[in-house]
């Protein structure tokens, strides 16, 4: 699945001559592909007449950018203070274990999830956290992971 | 008759709890049985830790909270609550009887809290209801001056955490030269443990709108900015409703409520970066590049978001705003100590037994925060410390807890308020896992912009891992120090200067923590890894093989019914014996 020119267009058209638009449009067109592909890239910075380094610079400087492809599910394991005293490692072992993830990996080789580690979700009372495409998931215990993906497998 | 009212907590926190299923439940069931019940949905209650949260009013027994709400049992409360009595549930708080946690509340304030859990947040009218927007008609028909004045007078210090007095910021945004000028929020609350903004966007957005809408008429500004984090769907959800709302009535946009005022908002949505929420780096996001601090001068009031004169506040600062035009100065100061006055709000998490958001006024000590508010230790384990102010904050011990929470006296402990995270440790948390936690937060997030602070993280990170896997020396310590005192003075804004205050603090108050790692090799709370040993304690092992089969190394020996033994050499101190045994045989100090 990859954005198509025509697609891009519709979303750059959206934004085109205002101003402090460059992070929103990435975000929609990554909305569309799941990453920002290179060609993407460099297709929007030539529409709108930003150099392919700010880009790539915007792209690489925030954390909800992704430049590879993600998998179906996103898996955001919460590693902020209060999740991190209430032994959120042993969580992100727990997942990396079910999903068989070889250390360095996040995401599986059936591009069915990708795991990343995220600074707080905001949901300190219920440490240790999950989030999963959007939902929350709290007061965990590394038993209870592999029910928890059984819900979101395939 | 009154009319029965049921509202469901629908915060992130409360769905994560499953107040969805709670909430589809009572809507079938009312759709079914045609009870003359009204459903609503309110945003956080505070009360987290009881997530999912119910509240029942208007019958006789009057207003309910009920705890632990669950899906299969919230019908038939219901019945028993209209039938006149009080549902056979956890029930935490009551207006009319006894309530497990009704002390917990009185010991708060709820000023920027007030309409959070009570109204729907989606619900203009119901804010409207509450006094909403009163604030901003009294704020109209005053000279920008007067209520520049006002917000001096009543002392209100920014929220965010540095503490600088918001009506002098105002007031150089005021006097800065137009006619362009633009007002922002900073609702990019990245600090870990820290939840108070998101709670207030979710639950009470409309407040945020009317302090910006009181504050762009008062500097002069026509265009404003909420500058929220992405991590927080649900919050933007809610400012992109009540915006829209606040248009179509004519609070925000041309000519608002007929005074000639125009003010047109925007949202925009982080992307991940907690630099993002130091003033200079957030602007540089809104226009669209990466986002790195800026030097001042110049300050953002004179030149800030496209050059343009800039005020930038917190939520928290935001949502005080109307409280304060609306019930004056002195009211305000009535709460809070002389030179903090009014309220804080803090998420109140880690081992406190009653984890969530509370609202107290300025000048109560730590320690009735912990207990009279939060309702004391989660754990059996005793106290040992609370972080405040997350990774620009640091560590207060127990000998400290009677510290008073004010600006001044918190950043006297080497310490700041901060935000407003307070996440509390018991003895089972090790301080220098904990201030290599932060680093490691602060070392990811460094800009890169500033040598000492992209590479004196780094090498403070470095130390104290070293330290935490047994490999540290004795004068680690003064290099840690010699680090601190350089990345403070060698960085452009306040993520650099203040990253090292969880070693500082740590350092300061737990230093026999440290010597502990460096000289015994031993971490005292058993959490570092590679200084924890598991043993197997001979006369509780009763030779049930059961840590055996479960050792993914095959490093414990030992047949059925004879006592087992790990070889030291071999174990890889993963815990799964500790997990395995269910005798308590494995000792891990």
């Amino acid at each position: 699945m990859s954005g198509t020119n025509a697609q891009l267009d519709a979303v750059i058209a959206k934004y085109r001559g205002k101003h402090g638009i460059l992070i929103p449009l990435l975000q929609e067109v990554q909305a569309l592909e799941g990453y920002l592909s290179r060609p993407s890239m460099r297709y929007v910075g030539e529409q709108i007449g930003v150099s392919s380094a700010e880009i790539f610079g915007v792209a690489t400087f925030y954390s909800m950018f992704h430049l590879e492809p993600q998998g179906k599910h996103v898996i955001k394991v919460c590693k902020g203070t209060a999740c991190h005293v209430s032994k959120a490692n042993a969580i992100a072992d727990a997942l990396r274990e079910a999903l068989k993830l070889e250390s360095g990996e996040i995401t599986t080789s059936d591009m069915s999830f990708t795991l990343m580690e995220v600074a707080c979700l905001g949901c300190c009372s219920l440490a240790p956290v999950i989030m999963i495409d959007g939902q929350t998931f709290g007061k965990l215990t590394p038993e209870a992971i592999p029910g928890i993906l059984e819900r979101f497998a395939y | 008759m009154q009319t029965i009212s049921v509202k469901v907590g629908m915060a992130s926190c409360g769905m994560a709890a499953g107040a969805s299923e709670v909430y589809q439940k009572l809507e079938a069931y009312l759709a079914e049985s045609k009870l003359p019940v009204s459903l609503s949905k309110t945003a956080c209650i505070g009360m987290c830790f009881e997530e999912p949260l119910v509240e029942f009013s208007g019958a006789e027994a009057g207003r309910l909270t009920i705890g632990a709400a669950s899906a299969e049992t919230i019908t038939t409360a219901l019945d028993e609550y209209l039938a006149g009595g009080i549902p056979n549930q956890r029930i935490i708080l009551s207006d009319k009887s006894e309530a497990i946690h009704n002390e917990l509340i009185s010991n708060q304030v709820r000023i920027v809290l007030r309409n959070c859990g009570v109204i729907d947040p989606e619900s203009l009218p119901e804010y409207e209801a509450q006094g909403g927007y009163q604030a901003l008609k009294q704020a109209l028909k005053m000279a920008p001056e007067e209520i520049v004045d006002l917000v001096k007078a009543s002392g209100l210090r920014g929220r965010g955490g540095a503490g600088f007095s918001t009506g002098m910021k105002w007031s150089f945004a005021q006097k800065a030269p137009g006619p362009k000028k633009y007002v922002v929020c900073n609702a990019d609350e990245g600090d870990p443990g820290a939840f108070m903004d998101r709670s207030v966007l979710e639950g009470d957005p409309h407040s945020i709108i009317e302090g910006m809408i009181i504050g762009a008429f008062a500097m002069g500004a026509d265009e404003g900015y909420i500058y929220c984090r992405a991590e927080y769907p649900l919050a933007i959800k809610h400012l992109e409703k009540a915006i829209a709302d606040a248009e179509a009535a004519h609070l925000l946009g041309q000519n608002i409520l007929g005074s000639g005022f125009n003010f047109e908002l925007h949202i925009k949505e982080g992307a991940g970066a907690f630099v993002c929420g130091e003033e200079t780096a957030l602007m540089q996001s809104i226009e669209g590049k990466r986002g790195m601090p800026t030097i001042r001068p110049p300050f953002p009031a004179e030149s800030g978001l496209w050059g343009k004169p800039t005020n930038i506040n917190n939520v928290e600062t935001w949502a005080n705003i109307s409280w304060i035009i609306s019930h004056g100065a002195e009211a305000f100061r009535a709460f809070g100590t002389e030179k903090s006055p009014g309220t804080k709000v803090f998420a109140l998490a880690g081992k406190v037994a009653g984890g969530g958001l509370i609202e107290v006024p300025m000048g109560i000590t730590i320690r009735d925060i912990i207990y009279k508010v939060g309702g004391g230790m989660k754990t059996e384990l005793p106290f040992k410390a609370v972080q405040l102010g997350g990774p620009s904050g640091g560590c207060i011990p127990a000998d400290l807890l009677d510290t008073i929470v004010d600006y001044d006296s918190i950043t006297k402990t080497g310490a700041i308020m901060g935000s407003g995270g307070m996440v509390v440790m018991d003895t089972g948390n090790c301080m220098v896992d904990v201030a290599r936690f932060f680093l490691n937060f602060t070392q990811n997030e460094s800009c890169g912009k500033c040598t000492f602070c992209r590479i004196g993280t780094r090498r403070m990170l470095e130390i104290l891992t070293r330290i935490t896997e047994g490999k540290g020396e004795l004068e680690d310590i003064d290099k840690l120090e010699a680090l601190a005192v350089n990345i403070i003075k060698g960085s452009l804004c306040g993520l650099g200067q203040t990253a090292p205050n969880p070693v500082l603090t740590t350092l300061k108050y737990f230093k026999d923590e440290y010597l502990a790692h460096i000289v015994d090799k031993r971490c005292p709370s058993a959490v570092c890894n590679a200084l924890i040993r598991y043993q197997v304690i001979p006369e509780k092992c009763i030779g049930c093989t059961a840590c055996a089969r479960k050792c993914p190394v095959g490093c414990i020996s030992g047949k059925v019914k004879e006592i087992h033994l790990i070889d030291q050499d071999k174990c890889i101190k993963c815990g799964a014996c500790f997990q395995a045994c269910k005798f308590g045989a494995i000792a891990k100090n």
